[in-house]
Formats: C-alpha cells, sequence, structure tokens
C-alpha cells in the first residue's frame, strides 16, 4: 500500500487581518440570551448565515463576566466568519455596541440591532433579514485562494471514550496532529480534567519551565474545585470498567487521552477562548464537557476540530468544521451519520496508527478546503460558553 | 501466517496491547511492526485490549506505554505475562 501524499496546501478564505477562513459563514450573534430566539429567527433559511444561541450575557460577575464577552468575541473574529450582525435586546450586561466594536478590530463588517431601539421583535427580524441578506451577498463574492497549511489551528477534543479510544482513535489523531505541527500549524489540546495522572507527562513537554509549572497550576485548579464539591478525581481513577478494559494504572489512561494530541513540545498555556497565537502545540484549559470546550477552541482562533470517540457522538460547531474520528468499527456502524473516519481498523489489524493518521491528515485538509463534515451535514450548530461563576 | 494479534505504539514501549482475545501458549506477531518485530509465546490469557510485556520486566522496572512511564512493576514479569493491576502499581501514588 503506498503511502498517501501529504498536502501542502489548502484552499482558504484570506481576512483583512491576515488570518484564514476554511468557511464564510455570515455570523448571527446574540449579545444576551433574550435575542437569542430572535437572532435564530433573523438567520432561518438564508443560505450562508448561521446563528448562535447564546444562553448567557447578563448577570455575570468579575472573571466570569470577561471569560463569556471573550468566547462572544472570539466566535465573531474567527476567521470563518465573513462579517457578524449582533442583534441585542438592549439592557443586557454585554453591550452590543462595544461587542461589535471588538469585531470590527478584524477589518470585519459587523452591523448591530437593538430589539427595544428597533420597536420588537418583529421590526428587529424583518430588518434583521435585510441586512442579513446583503452581507451575504457581499460574503459569496469572496473566493478561496491556495494557503499553506502552516496557516491552520486544528482544536482536538474527545468525547464519548471507550477502552479503545486510547488504543487507536487517539494515537491516529495525534499523527495527525504531529503532522500539522511538523508542517508549521498550530494545534490546541484542551480538556483539562483528562490530564489528571498524566500532567507530568505534558509539564516536561513543556518548551520551559513556565508552561510546565502553567500545566500543573490548571490540573491542581480542576482538582481543587472538585474537591471543594467533596469530589476526589484522581482517587478513583481508573475505575473498575476501565480496568476490565485493560488500563492498569491513572497515568495510562489520561496519556490515552492526551495522546490526541500528538507529541510535540507543548509551547503556551491558554485560558479558555484566548487567542491562540503561539506556534506549534498549545493547551487550553477547557472542561470536559465537549460543546463548551469546543467553543472555548474555536473562540481561541480554531478553524477545524478533531473529535475522537469511543460510542460516537453528533456534537459540532455553529461555525467550524468538527471531524469526529471513532475507535473502534461497531460505533462507526453504528453512528455511521456521525462519524467521518473510523479508526477501528487498527485494532482489526487492518492499518497502522500512522495509515489512519494520514487518512485523518487528508481530511483535514479536504474539510480546510470546503469538504463539509457529518456535523456539519446534520447542522449541528452547537455552541455552549463555560462559565465559572454563578448567575448573579 | 501469524495473526497480527496486538498493537505497539512507540519503539520504546516494553508492552504490547491486544486488538483480540488471546490465549495461553499463542504466537502471535505485531500489527505495528515497525516498532516490534519479534513474534512472542504468550504465558497467559490476554483479553482483548489487555496489556502483555514484549520483553523481560524486572521488579521496580518502568512499564513504558506511548514512550512513557505509566507505572512500576511489582514482580519480575516474563515475556508473554499478562501486565495489569495484579504486577503493575502506579507510579504517580508511589511519588506523592
Amino acid at each position: 500500500m503506498g503511502r498517501m501524499r501529504i498536502e501542502e496546501e489548502f484552499m482558504g478564505y484570506p481576512r483583512a487581518d491576515g488570518t484564514v477562513g476554511v468557511r464564510n459563514h455570515v455570523l448571527v450573534l446574540p449579545s444576551v440570551i433574550c435575542s437569542s430566539h430572535t437572532s435564530r429567527r433573523i438567520a432561518q433559511g438564508i443560505k450562508g448565515a448561521v446563528a448562535l444561541y447564546n444562553e448567557h450575557g447578563c448577570g455575570h460577575i468579575g472573571k466570569d463576566y470577561h471569560r463569556t464577552l471573550r468566547t462572544m468575541i472570539g466566535m465573531g473574529t474567527n476567521p470563518n466568519v465573513h462579517s457578524v450582525l449582533v442583534v441585542g435586546l438592549g439592557c443586557e450586561q454585554v453591550i452590543p455596541y462595544e461587542l461589535a466594536d471588538e469585531i470590527r478590530k478584524t477589518g470585519k463588517r459587523v452591523e448591530v440591532l437593538v430589539m427595544q431601539d428597533e420597536h420588537g421583535v418583529r421590526n428587529t427580524i424583518k430588518k434583521g433579514r435585510q441586512v442579513l441578506r446583503s452581507l451575504v451577498e457581499e460574503a459569496s463574492k469572496s473566493e478561496r485562494i491556495p494557503i499553506s497549511v502552516d496557516r491552520l489551528i486544528i482544536g482536538t477534543e474527545c468525547g464519548g471514550s471507550d477502552a479503545m479510544s486510547g488504543v487507536s482513535a487517539n494515537p491516529a489523531m495525534g499523527k495527525a496532529v504531529d503532522l500539522i505541527v511538523g508542517k508549521g500549524g498550530r494545534a490546541i489540546l484542551s480538556e483539562t480534567p483528562e490530564f489528571i495522572g498524566a500532567e507530568h507527562v505534558l509539564a516536561r513537554r513543556g518548551a520551559d519551565v513556565e508552561v510546565g509549572s502553567e500545566t500543573l497550576r490548571i490540573v491542581k485548579a480542576v482538582e481543587d474545585l472538585a474537591k471543594s464539591a467533596g469530589e476526589d478525581i484522581r482517587g478513583a481513577q481508573p475505575s473498575p470498567g476501565n480496568m476490565s478494559g485493560g488500563l492498569t494504572t491513572i497515568e495510562e489512561k489520561s496519556l490515552g487521552c492526551i495522546h490526541k494530541g500528538g507529541t510535540s513540545a507543548v509551547n503556551h498555556v491558554y485560558d479558555y477562548a484566548e487567542s491562540v497565537r503561539c506556534a506549534g502545540l498549545s493547551i487550553m484549559d477547557t472542561t470536559g464537557d465537549d460543546i463548551r470546550s469546543i467553543s472555548g477552541m474555536v473562540a481561541g482562533g480554531a478553524q477545524i476540530i478533531l473529535f475522537s470517540t469511543g460510542r460516537g457522538t453528533p456534537a459540532g460547531c455553529a461555525i467550524a468544521p468538527v471531524i469526529k474520528i471513532s475507535s473502534n468499527t461497531r460505533a462507526y456502524l453504528n453512528m455511521k451519520d456521525c462519524i467521518d473516519i473510523n479508526a477501528g481498523t487498527i485494532i482489526e489489524g487492518a492499518e497502522t496508527t500512522g495509515m489512519v493518521g494520514e487518512r485523518i491528515y487528508g481530511l483535514l485538509v479536504k474539510a480546510a478546503s470546503g469538504r463539509r463534515t457529518k456535523a456539519e451535514i446534520l447542522g449541528q450548530n452547537d455552541f455552549a460558553i463555560d462559565r465559572i461563576l454563578p448567575t448573579i | 501466517m501469524l495473526d497480527k494479534a496486538y498493537i505497539v505504539h512507540n519503539i520504546e514501549d516494553n508492552v504490547g496491547i491486544a486488538i483480540k482475545d488471546l490465549n495461553a501458549d499463542q504466537l502471535v506477531s505485531c500489527a505495528s511492526a515497525q516498532f516490534h518485530e519479534k513474534t512472542i509465546r504468550l504465558k497467559n490469557d490476554i483479553p482483548f485490549g489487555h496489556k502483555f510485556a514484549l520483553s523481560p520486566i524486572v521488579l521496580d522496572d518502568k512499564i513504558i506505554r506511548y514512550g512513557e512511564c505509566i507505572g512500576l512493576a511489582t514482580a519480575n514479569i516474563a515475556a508473554g505475562e499478562h501486565v495489569h493491576v495484579h504486577n503493575v502499581k502506579s507510579a504517580r501514588c508511589h511519588e506523592e
């Protein structure tokens, strides 16, 4: 069997701020939960437009406010977004005009509609649809051009894992990530709770002492948070089910998870939804909840997500393609409408980890050039923000 | 032809992972031949997803998977022997 060609370029949309999109969405961005339903109705039936359902935007305090705002801004500034229509209510904590100004810094066109100024829902929808159609008309003039793969930022995620995730899907995904990092691209390893037990390995892979100590700090913070709720995450690992599946120690289990990020040095540790600017592999401090973690990475600039699964999940993202990789053939066949690549061939002895890694890389480049992933075909416009303080 | 019965993740690894249920005395070869070319005679039944030693492992030696230490041997382990909670302890708990 011949080796696959490792593509050097994809077809992407160059943006005014120097970033490159793999999609060309016009985003309807509600600044608060109160305008989310109206935002959906504005985007309904307009091809090329997508609305987020934003459950937040009011009642935040302190660092939770800043994180929430940063995530909303990040969704608007993501290079997969051509232009934005911000829809506000008018009395919310996140000020729609300020949100728009932050996104405009990228050079994107951003329009704002405030429901209390537009005299209600119906008028906002009517006007919103007019504005949106003109934005889509403008967006559809954009053309893809050849772009080096080093402009890609890949987020990694795993969800619905099984005992085979660490045998097939995650190591294969790690190979694809190593390929993209080797070409000069950027990748993000997420899901801090899954580092527990292997944080010493990640810390050792830190490019400098500070990265190492940051890695240890975010893991300890998650453990301390669980402890404050009376839960000892480390003590109960690996679970009896993990052990009967063949996992012996907590470090083995966590190494299986973090292998999805490949083997490169870790160059930086980012907070949730922070803009990923650093070359090579970085860590982002996200939750184990798939949609919240994906949203954080996409707000941080990731254009594509690689996602391994043992059980199968429909998870997607409103503005970025999510490529799903199953660890076993049974899950692939059971959830075929959700899964793009089957890594189960590794445990059947039909393919090596390296071969599947190259297939993942190949699909990654094709998806970057416009091929729709299963989650996109299903219309999985998922979005959620990981909150860190209660709503007041 | 021998069954490709196990995989090895990294050239440093001293354990193989069964990709099917394997039996004691079975002679098995690796599906990831770039990391491990030898055939191995199994000493125990190895269930799907479980590990066995690729070479003799001495008491207190590191168990290496993914090129990383996943624990320490609590007994001498022969090549082909099942490697699991009965003969491995977490190196993390040991440190703490």
